[in-house]
Order: C-alpha cells, then structure tokens, then sequence
C-alpha cells in the first residue's frame, strides 16, 4: 500500500471509531448532542451556630432523608477543629461533630447540591410510627383553653367525612381569625406555631401526625429557618398538608429535611444554638447532572475517561482538549491559505490566553507587552550579551512587564487586566527575541506582518474554541479527537495550491 | 519601508486572485505539491545534513571536486576574543556565516576596512566589537533552525566576477538553479536592489531574471511580482544579460546531485572573477519564487524527467545537461 492510501485508510478508520464511540454516547449513555440543556441544581447549605461553653462539644444535625423527587449530587461537610461523623439511628441520618472543648461562637456548615426530577414527593408505604400520643390536658390547662380545643376538633368532625377532610377543616378554623374558639388557643400557646396547635388538635382527636420540616427552593436565598408542613395517617395512607392553605400535598420545589422523628439538632455543650438555611441555584449543564448521578452505576467508557478525575483536573483538560482544535486552525491556515506566524503553534498558546483574558484584554496586553519587550530586547542587544541570558533577561523583563501590567490596571480599578497572567511568558520571550531578529534582518514589514499573521490566527483559533458547539463536543465527546486526527491527516496529503499562491502566481498567468 | 510595503500591499490587492485551474493548466507548482511530491519523495532525510550544514556542504563539494569560496577558519566551539581576532585582523575583507542559517539570516560580508573599523558591504561601518557579538550569536544558534549552537564560518569574499556589476545594486547577485534528478530543470539571477535593501530576496524586492537553460541568456525579469525590462536601480536592460561560462555553471549544478545524493535539490551560485562558478550553497527545499522569475511553471518539467527510464536517469553529468539544456530551452515553451 503506498503511503497516500495508508493515509486515507487509517483516516477513515479513526474517523470511523470516533464517530462511533461519539453515537454510542448519545445513544446509549444519553450525552447531549447539543450544548445548552441545562438543569436547576439547588445548592442548599445548613449552618449551625451556636455559643459553646468551654466544655466538651457534641451537635447533632438531622440530614435530609432521600426525597424521591429531590436528587441529592454531593455533600459537603465543613468544620474546623470538630471531629465529624455520620451516624444512623432510628431510619435518620445524623451529622454529629464532636469537640473535646470548645468557647464562643461556632459555625458549623452541611452543604449539598440537589436536583429536582419529576415524580412523587413521597414514598407511600412508610415505616413510621402511627401511636398518638394523646395530650395531657389536665389541671395546667385552662378550662375555656380545654373545651375551645374539644369545641374546634367536634366542629371539624362534624363538617368532614374522613381524616383527610378533618385535616382540611381543622386547618381551615386554625386559619381563620374570626374564630372565637381558635384566637383563645392561640392565645394560651402564644410560643407555638400553627404546626404546633395543628398537632396537638390532631392528636386531641386521635390521628396520628407528624410535622415534616423543610425549605421553600427559592434562589438566592439567605438565613432561612426551615419550613414546616403537616403529615397525618388516615388509617391506610399518610397525606401531606400545607398548613396556611389546608390544601393535601407537598408544594412544588419543597424540599424535604426531615420527615417526622425528633428535633433538628440536638446540642450538647452549648447555647443560643439556631440552624438557618441559604439556597442558591445553578444553571447546570444537564450532562454533568446526568454525570453526577449516574455515578453508582458507571459505564466502563465513563470510568476510563476524563470524568473520571477531580473536577479540578477535568478544567484543567477543558483547556487541553481545546489545543487539536487550534491546532487544526493552524494547519488548515497554513496549508490551505498560506499565513506566516512566527513560530508555528504560538498563535494556539497566544488563543489559549486570550480565552482566559477575553479578546480584546488580550489582544491589548499581548500588543503592549511584544512593543515594551521589543524596545527592551534593542538595547540588551547593544551589550553583547550571551543569547541564553539575553533571552532569560527578556524572559524577567516579561515578568516585570507582567506585574505591571496587573498592579497598575488593579489600582486603575482594570480588574480584567490582571489576567495577564494566563500568558506564556516563555513564549512571549522568544517571540519578542525572534521578533527583534527579524527586525533586524528583515525589517519591520515583515514584523508586522508574521506579528499580524500570528495574531490573526490566534483570534481566529480563539473564536473557534470558544465557540459553544466545539467547546461542549471536545469536552464530553474526546474520541471526536479522532476524528479530527483523521481529517488532519487527509490535510497532510493536499497538494493543491494555497489561497496565498493564487495571488503570489498570478503573474505566471499571461 | 513602509512606503513600499503600501505598493506591495496594493499590488497584491490589485493583482487579485487567479483561479487555481488556471495554475493547473499552465503547470505552476504549489507549496504543498513540492513538500509532498518531490521533497519528501526524493529527498532523502538521512541526508539533509549534507545541505542543511555548509561545514558539511564545503567537505562534500572538496570531495567531489565541486569549487567552492574558499574556507578560512571554521570555529566550532565558541571562539574566544583572541582566536576570532587573530583569524580576522590579517584579513582585508571575509565574510562571517552561520554553518546551519536558514534563509540567508546571520551572514556578515566585511568589503574593506578602515583604520580599526569594517567595512560592510552596504558602506556602513562596524567595530570589531560587532564582529566578536556576532560570532557569539552565530554559536548561540540565534540563526539556526531551533535555536541550536551553531558553527561560525569565516570565509574569503568571493572576488566577484564584475559581468553582473550593472545588474546589481549594493549586492552580490547570485544564481540558482533546480536539479531534479541531476537534470537541471530552472534557473534564475538574483539580483539585489536598493528597494530589497542589497539582499537576494525576491519577496524582500530583489528582481529575479529568468535564465534560458540554453543559453545563459536571460528571458523574462520579475520585481514584487511585476514583470520588469530594466533594473530598477541602474536602468540596464536585462536582455543583453548573458551568463558567462554557462556550461560550466549548469555542469556544476548538475554534478551536485551525486554530491548530495538529494532528487530535488537547489544550487546557488556564485561567479568568481578568476575561478569561475562556484557553488556557495545547496539547499533541499528550494522556494518557488524561480517559477515567478522565469515566468515558467515548474511542474510540466518535472513530470518530464519523473517519465524517463531508468537509461536516462543514469547518465552521467555532461548527458543529464546536454539533454536539459536541449529539452529546457525556453523557446521550447516547456
């Protein structure tokens, strides 16, 4: 086979698996095709705060059970200095931190990520206990409070058929401010909440009830205090109230903490203690939900991929994936319309900065430090220096360029400048250095145009990889890389004529 | 500079674009159609360092008997102050080069000196200060292909043969010609010009002069592209342009094939006064500007010597040119 064909033929062969692999994604394992799907993901976080006093330190906080319709994606737990552990007891799930001694105030902090899936709230048959404690009204309580509390629940009673439509009515009295009966209950229980009162008609009348306590998902939101609704058993079933309106059921974008049991958090050790709530959302893509999820059960072409490692890293291979598509950009510059650069794949570096930076910071910056560098390089150029060290002063004159470029914009309040950063100062270096060079030997023309020809295909490489489309098939489908390997390797076999020759023979053409 | 770069920069606007079929008719070869077709086809890598090296080109020509300008002293370790002044202060004129410079880039012609001072060619004047930097960035590698440490050459300026003098403004014309094969298939002049600033560029606007492989006349002379009758700088018409020794010179191109080993290959050339034709450097990716100059593509030629027989292929020298110079002939109109 001669090499021509062997080209063509390994080409296809990558372009093939790539593409492959690429359907088998979609298909199978239900990549999105397209950017732009995304999901809310809730981030919730808990804080505890209390006072501790000097002596041991234990706090308990209840964690949210799994709600069927809430997803929950990660945990996070942070608290400096306490030890940590997760405990089960009784069907719930306790974060416990522990401190031999702790004095004055702490904070304590449980986050998590949630995304809410369509379905039931609830999983009906539910294993919690039905025994009614009936209230102790006795001697303590006084006589009007007793007989408005039998007067409600016998009203209730009257006007329902079943629990559910007892629940409704009671809740409906326990709202309505007209109600004699009900402002004098209020009254004598002025610490409680409606739960609270709701509660305890419920377990006047013998139903079995429960307060189911959560938060509202709504962005944005700081120093909540959980939200409690009302769950009742009717004898088959439980069903879920919302107390200020009556009406059965968990409101949408509830979230669930904790259903039943005991309290919150549980302290020891401490005082003033409180438990409040912030909850953001995010806009996330729906592949890293469907990531996230799906990670109990992964696919062998998951786990052996770039997913595979800390989100950190993934970022980083963000930026790497990137690289073949720039350094298509460059062959397809090269070979088929024919642009000098300085340095082949500089312009890739250069495109990878400006992502970074934004265009026109970079563009700027870039401009600014080649002319500063430039103007430096001719005169170290006067004192006979060896190239090494003369490329190394370049390289710290760069940095001193670097930082000034950030101090100075940072106190001109140009945030964006600092970013200057994210350039290869090495780079930078021996394209100053080559720059000079050519300068020298072939003026400043052809400066400007391979500097031109350089930054051209560096904004055109940048428009490229930060387009939408590339940047979301590079990142979830890497075996595209194939494909582009192929196509790169067709390119290396074109023997027609370059943009630029078309002009640069047109003389040949009488 | 920037005045002309406007002109050029207009012209290239107001030439336009031709379509790329046209270029296919007329046997134009592009870029890409060299590095696939014949660069990476006929020459062989293992034997670039012949060409790519000029230590290593002026050993080979000696060998093989090819004249070249004469080597004074080669430093291949970086050279101390002393060294490079006792070879360059019994000398009147030299020039410098990088062994492995890539385009033309870091060589150094000294013409003459005054008192301490020397003497560039361009008339402008530098110490032996300048000389000794250069030296050190020649071995620094700043002219060589990937930055790597360099040799430093010091040669004899080449007594330049004055038939070109008019031609020539502040430079040293010199000649390529294309070998394919050991058959010479193109040749051209090239001329410097105040506008290229006494290089031998073309695209630095130095004129290139077609020459007849028949003959050692010149047929067709092009400047940034524009076909030209005259030199700009000395108004000399180029039609009464004749190589002297033009067999000689085709016969030494040629014979540079066995010298290299290399299927595609170009010379340059230089003319001595007294020894004639001298080869000054091989190069194994020849540029494409000798298809402009002789207003000739090169592709039609090329197929030509590709469909001979393994016979032709293995003439000797004085066969390959006699048969170049018959089938290459520009009122041929190959």
């Amino acid at each position: 086979m001669s090499p021509r064909v062997q080209v063509y033929v390994i080409a296809a062969l990558l372009a093939l698996i790539g593409a492959g692999l690429t359907a088998y994604k979609h298909f199978e394992l239900g990549f999105p095709l397209l950017p732009g799907e995304y999901r809310t993901v809730w981030t919730i976080e808990a804080k505890v705060g209390f006072d501790a006093e000097g002596g041991p330190v234990k706090a308990a906080l209840t964690l949210p059970r799994e709600q069927r319709n809430m997803e929950i994606l990660g945990e996070t737990f942070s608290s400096s200095g306490f030890g940590f552990y997760i405990a089960r007891e009784n069907d719930e799930y306790r974060a416990i931190w522990t401190r031999r001694s702790a004095e004055g105030a702490q904070s304590l902090f449980y986050q998590l990520d949630v995304y809410q899936t369509p379905g039931a709230a609830l999983e009906q048959p539910l294993n919690l206990s039905t025994e009614v404690q009936k209230p102790f009204l006795g001697a303590r309580e006084q006589e009007a409070v007793r007989l408005a509390i039998n007067s409600l629940v016998q009203q209730a009673r009257e006007r329902s058929s079943d629990v559910e439509s007892f629940t409704t009515q009671l809740l409906f009295e326990l709202n309505d401010d007209g109600n004699q009966d009900r402002n004098l209950v209020f009254r004598h229980y002025a610490d409680s909440s409606l739960v609270d009162v709701a509660l305890l008609m419920l377990a006047t009348a013998d139903i079995p009830a429960h307060r189911i306590r959560g938060l509202y998902l709504e962005d944005d939101r700081r120093r909540l205090t959980p939200e409690d609704l009302l769950e009742v058993y009717d004898g088959r079933r439980w069903i879920v109230f919302e107390p200020n309106s009556g009406m059965p059921g968990v409101p949408e974008n509830f979230f669930i903490w904790q259903r039943g049991g005991k309290s919150l958090l549980d302290l020891e050790g401490g005082r003033n203690s409180q438990v409040t709530f912030s909850v953001i959302a995010n806009d996330v893509p729906a592949r890293d939900v469907s990531m996230r999820s799906t990670s109990q059960d992964k696919e062998a072409l998951v786990d052996f991929s770039i997913y595979s490692l800390p989100i950190e890293q993934q970022s980083i291979f963000k930026l790497i994936l990137l690289v073949p598509v720039g350094a298509l950009v460059v062959v397809l510059l090269r070979v088929f319309v024919g642009l000098r650069t300085s340095g082949t794949f500089m312009p890739v570096l250069l495109a990878i900065a400006f992502i970074e930076t934004q265009l026109i910071t970079g563009l700027s910056i870039f401009v600014l430090i080649l002319v500063l560098g430039l103007w430096v390089r001719f005169y170290l150029s006067r004192l006979n220096l060896l190239l090494v060290s003369r490329i190394a002063a370049v390289v710290v004159t760069v940095v001193l360029i670097m930082g000034m470029i950030s101090v100075v914009s940072f106190k001109l309040g140009i945030e964006q400048a600092l970013t200057v950063t994210f350039f290869p100062m090495i780079i930078l270096a021996w394209t100053i250095e080559r720059m000079s060079i050519v300068w020298e030997e072939d003026g400043p023309y052809e400066v400007i145009v391979q500097a031109g020809g350089s930054l051209l295909v560096a904004v055109l490489a940048w428009w490229v990889m930060t387009n939408r489309y590339v940047e979301h098939w590079t990142f979830n489908f890497p075996e595209l890389l194939l494909v582009l390997l192929g196509f790169i390797l067709v390119i290396g076999n074109y023997t027609g004529y370059r943009l630029s020759e078309l002009m640069r023979f047109r003389p040949l053409v009488r | 500079m920037l005045h002309f770069s406007f002109k050029h920069m207009i012209n290239k606007v107001r030439g336009g674009v031709v379509s790329p079929l046209t270029l296919n008719d007329i046997g134009v070869l592009g870029m890409n159609a060299r590095n696939i077709n014949y660069i990476a086809r006929y020459n062989d890598r293992k034997k670039y360092p012949i060409v790519d090296d000029k230590l290593n080109t002026k050993h080979a020509a000696k060998k093989a008997g090819i004249p070249v300008p004469e080597l004074i002293e080669a430093f291949e370790t970086p050279a101390s102050r002393k060294r490079v002044m006792e070879v360059i202060d019994p000398l009147w004129q030299f020039v410098i080069k990088p062994a492995r410079g890539s385009g033309g880039k870091g060589i150094l012609v000294i013409a003459g000196r005054n008192g301490d001072k020397y003497k560039k060619i361009s008339g402008s004047e530098i110490e032996a200060l300048d000389i000794l930097r250069h030296v050190n960035n020649i071995h620094s590698g700043l002219y060589s292909l990937g930055g790597k440490p360099d040799r430093v050459m010091v040669e004899s300026l080449v007594d330049f043969d004055p038939v070109f003098q008019s031609y020539s403004f502040e430079g040293v014309p010199d000649i390529r010609v294309i070998v394919f094969r050991g058959f010479p298939v193109m040749a051209m002049l090239r001329c410097s010009t105040h506008d290229s600033d006494g290089k031998a560029n073309l695209h630095q606007g130095a004129v290139g002069v077609g020459i007849d492989l028949a003959t050692g006349n010149s047929c067709h002379a092009v400047q940034r592209g524009l076909r030209i009758n005259r030199h700009p700088d000395t108004e000399v018409h180029f039609d009464q342009l004749k190589v002297p020794g033009w067999y000689d010179l085709v016969r030494l191109a040629a014979s540079c094939y066995e010298m290299t080993d290399l299927g595609y290959l170009g010379c340059d050339i230089v003319l001595d006064r007294a020894r004639g034709p001298l080869l000054l450097e091989a190069n194994a990716r020849p540029g494409l500007a000798i298809q402009v100059a002789n207003g000739v593509g090169l592709r039609r030629r090329l197929k030509f010597i590709e469909e001979l027989d393994e016979d032709m292929l293995n003439k000797n020298v004085d066969e390959r040119v006699a048969f170049s110079m018959r089938e290459f002939a520009a009122d041929k109109g190959f």
